[in-house]
């Protein structure tokens, strides 16, 4: 990766095109009064199509992706986008296909909504599924709609609170406050799962039902979760699942069998389409049979992101059973073969087996017996990067102080594990003889550590803000 | 074990790794799954395809839809695709990137996302906006909360009767759980009416009004006083836009509006059977830390070099969690690096031409079909490149001959008109032969 300096805006030079349209087909005078036109034209780039093909593949060459390094990142799965998926969701025969088009057109398009829905059905235990939900935050959202109509329906109008662990991601109380709901948060105990003594007072007339994620956010698995789906649904709630964790229980684990009503897969995660430096996403939702009614909330323009659909479905097609099977656990694999790995230098609050990603809380000699200020979970996460990883996820859950979440997927090699492993037996060695090193990092990043504070006090966020 | 393109494990190397975990087996690794929830067999779906498998299946699907040209419009434009843009957009650095959370390793994303609100400040006249929504009517909706959080204790937003139904269908849910009373501002000729906004101002309940810049019947609206209406009333304006025609038509900053949101599908993005699309959101700079989802900033890093970053983060889910402006988190990143190539390409003049092409086709096909006598004027007003016309003949019967005459054209509306629209990618000839379809019809 190197430094590139330039902004579109900057190659600019006036009377430059960069595009090819045809030839004016006919004439027209235009007679759109002058009050409804715009006084100046925009300030847009005028650029050759070579500019703009030097300066993009420029910009792309100081980016990290799936393509260049490993993701060892928690919280967000991050596993190799086959490339099959990307040809088959850009068929000229797909793009071309105008939304509101009479279904009596569209009989192919609508078999990959139908084949789909029937395998994510086979695989989480869920009745149907809709595909309007753009990202997974958008599918939390569309399931708590689900929930909320569900009491509606049966005139239960009471239910106006979901519960929400601590360790829950942030999206799960953003997207029920949004849904009108009021947030309970229910504690954690020692072992990093829901305190289930804790939740037993807050279940009453009022609970719209508790979102969850299993494995939770620690990547433990929430054992007693029988016991919660059945107090949760004796009290009239109804459970709904995160499938943000949703990657180590392929072909093991079924949520619906575990008691959950409603849930969201991330196919932007779990069924390998490309993350996109942050979306297209989608987050079909699934519900079980009785909520299956309700499941035509009309929270997006059209038909969802089909496109990301269309590659979700060549993934679970090359899958197979067979594969489907091995990936969950290929995954849990993983993530032990780490923990275990590197638990003599970095502290593990909590030691059992994990699923697909586990936390650590810092590294167990920081440095601060040099007399130096100890290297934190930031440093070790910048640290990382010179040494050609993407950084783990740091400071969440919020459990830990010094959280750094640990997920490589299923599709990282042994030897990528090796030589990930001995970087950070190498970053805990510097840290323990001079955390200097460290704070300093990273040194072989196109940029070194930017000033956000000024950034957020000064806000430059647009072009012409720069003058 | 089935050897597989995506896992790389050999059978020796999960031996070494359980051992060293110090487990038997990776079932073992489930040991705290209760055992009635745990499944060690194989789930009932099909045996694993092949690539060349996947790929005749695929394109199986793809001959059961016919290959139609598109004469419609309704929130979804067929305009031109240049390549570069699906070349661009699919290099891995750019697709198989992470949000931009590490930003030192990740400033090719946050560059275009920078240079992206900054040509949709361009189009719109806004000062700030967000680095995406999901989709046109979903920002639509959060500009509805933002309307709520922009004024105080009020509890109505109106909308206009003119929206696409799409946008305001989308508006209607997020409401309804939200708890946001919703009231309707009637039209007159095709356009939202001052009038009809005036007298429900009269409440003082009114926190601001979505209106859209061309209505759902095609026609440019005039919004001349409707922002003094709205803010002598303490409530705010939000627009919605389409962002091609932007290049052209007034600015939701010259009509003085606070919030201006769209679809920035028109902008090359392909219909794509309605997504990946990418919505849009930009906004007055005191409505600036109220906007919800990402926003890039500009800075300099250790060495004093202009570095990018994700700013103004306290408004963000993973930040403020229930207390957020939104609970938005990934949005449409790589679609807004498409609209940017886009009009980085298209360029002030590329834009200017699909508007005058797109115009030009549009009044030429209004005006043929008026002569077939199949169809009568609706309204008297504007309109860019989409408009009604109110049919004289059985609507299904003329669709179904279009469909078979290889067309996509006619939408029937809610009001039992027919919408049609042209975009320059249309020729005179595909226009000639619709309107000769319509004539054997």
């Amino acid at each position: 990766m190197r430094y590139y300096d330039r902004l579109i805006f900057e190659l600019s030079k006036k009377g430059r095109t960069g595009y090819s349209l045809q030839a004016p087909q006919v004439k027209a005078e235009c007679t759109i009064p002058s009050g409804l036109l715009r006084a100046e034209a925009p300030a847009l780039p005028e650029v050759s199509e070579v500019d703009v093909v030097r300066h993009y593949t420029n910009l792309s060459q100081m980016n990290f992706g799936v393509d260049t390094g490993f993701y060892p990142l928690g919280s967000c799965t991050m596993k190799y986008n086959p490339k099959i998926n990307e040809e088959m969701a850009n068929l000229a025969g797909f793009q071309g296909i105008h939304p509101l088009q009479d279904a009596s057109t569209v009989k192919g398009v609508k078999e990959v909504y139908d084949v789909l829905d029937s395998y994510l059905a086979t695989i989480t235990g869920m009745k149907h599924f809709t595909f309007k939900p753009c990202a997974g935050a958008h599918g939390e959202l569309t399931g708590l709609m689900i929930m909320r109509s569900y009491h509606m329906s049966r005139g239960d109008m009471a239910r106006t609170k979901v519960i929400v662990p601590d360790s829950a991601h942030g999206t799960n109380p953003a997207s029920a406050s949004v849904c009108g709901l009021e947030i309970v948060v229910v504690k954690s105990n020692a072992n990093g799962l829901v305190d289930v003594e804790d939740l037993k007072p807050l279940l009453g007339p009022d609970i719209a039902g508790i979102m969850m994620t299993n494995p939770n956010t620690c990547g433990l698995f929430e054992k007693d979760i029988k016991e919660i789906a059945d107090l949760v649904h004796e009290c009239g709630g109804l459970l709904y699942y995160d499938g943000a964790n949703m990657n180590p229980l392929l072909g093991a684990v079924r949520p619906g069998e575990m008691g959950f009503d409603i849930m969201h897969l991330n196919l932007h995660k779990t069924f390998s389409t490309p993350h996109g430096g942050g979306g297209p996403g989608s987050g079909p939702v699934g519900v079980c049979e009785k909520l299956v009614p309700f499941l035509g909330q009309n929270v997006s323009g059209f038909n969802g992101n089909f496109g990301v659909i269309v590659r979700a479905l060549a993934y679970v097609l090359m899958l197979g059973k067979q594969n489907l099977r091995l990936a969950g656990r290929l995954a849990t694999l993983n993530a032990n073969y780490i923990k275990e790995s590197l638990r003599d230098a970095y502290k593990l609050p909590i030691g059992s087996v994990c699923k697909h990603e586990f936390v650590f809380d810092g590294l167990i000699d920081d440095g601060s017996a040099t007399g130096k200020p100890g290297a934190t979970t930031l440093d070790v996460a910048k640290r990382l990067l010179d040494f050609g990883y993407h950084a783990p996820t740091i400071y969440f859950p919020l459990l830990f102080h010094q959280a750094l979440m640990i997920e490589p997927t299923e599709t990282e090699s042994k030897e990528t594990l090796d030589a990930f492993i001995d970087v950070m037996h190498t970053i805990a060695a510097e840290a323990a003889q001079d955390p200097e090193i460290l704070h300093a990092a990273p040194h072989c990043a196109p940029i070194t550590r930017p000033d956000e504070t000024t950034a957020a006090r000064n806000p430059i966020l647009k072009y012409q803000d720069e003058a | 074990m089935t050897k597989f393109a995506y896992f790389p494990h050999t059978e020796e190397d999960i031996q070494v790794m359980l051992e060293r975990i110090g487990v038997k087996s990776m079932d073992d690794l489930y040991c705290d799954v209760p055992a009635e929830f745990f499944h060690t067999e194989e789930y009932d779906l099909p045996d694993a395809m092949s690539e060349q498998q996947v790929r005749e299946y695929f394109d199986s699907l793809v001959a059961k839809n016919p290959k139609l040209k598109v004469f419609v419009g309704a929130g979804a434009y067929d305009h031109y695709t240049p390549s570069v843009i699906p070349y661009l957009t699919s290099r891995s650095e750019f697709i198989t990137a992470y949000t931009p959370y590490q930003c030192e390793i990740s400033q090719g994303t946050l560059r275009y996302i920078f240079e992206y609100q900054s040509m949709i400040c361009a189009l719109t006249g806004m000062d700030v906006s967000n680095a995406s929504m999901y989709d046109g009517p979903t920002a639509a909706a959060e500009a509805m909360r933002m309307c709520l959080a922009c004024t105080r204790k009020k509890s109505t937003v109106l909308l206009s009767k003119s929206l696409l139904p799409t946008v305001s269908g989308v508006v209607e849910t997020y409401a309804k759980f939200y708890g946001t009373k919703l009231q309707y501002i009637d039209t007159v000729d095709g356009m939202t009416s001052l009038e009809s906004l005036k007298s429900l101002l009269e409440s003082g309940e009114v926190a601001g009004a979505i209106v859209p810049s061309i209505s759902r019947y095609g026609v440019i609206e005039d919004l001349s006083g409707f922002a003094d209406a709205l803010h002598a009333a303490g409530a705010i304006l939000v627009e919605y836009c389409d962002p091609s025609a932007l290049a052209v038509l007034k600015t939701p900053s010259e009509w003085g509006a606070d919030v201006a949101v769209g679809d920035g599908q028109s902008l090359g993005i392909p219909l794509c059977y309605g997504g990946p699309y990418v919505g849009f959101m930009a906004v007055k700079k005191e409505h600036m830390r109220k906007m919800p989802g990402r926003i890039v900033g500009e800075t300099k890093d250790g060495q004093g070099r202009r570095a990018f970053v994700l700013t103004l983060q306290a408004r963000e889910q993973h930040i403020r969690r229930e207390k957020a402006t939104s609970n938005i988190c990934s949005n449409e990143s790589l679609m807004a690096l498409w609209v940017t190539i886009y009009l980085s390409v298209m360029g002030p003049q590329g834009m200017k031409e699909v508007n005058e092409q797109s115009y030009a086709g549009a009044h030429y096909l209004y005006d043929e079909l008026l002569k077939t006598g199949k169809f009568e004027k609706v309204f008297d007003a504007p309109f860019l490149k989409e408009f009604v016309l109110r049919p004289l003949v059985d609507v299904k019967a003329l669709q179904t001959k279009l469909y078979e005459a290889g067309f996509f054209a006619a939408l029937e509306t809610e009001e039992g008109y027919v919408s049609f629209c042209v975009t320059e990618k249309r020729t005179k000839a595909e226009i000639d032969a619709l309107v000769a379809a319509v004539k054997e019809a």
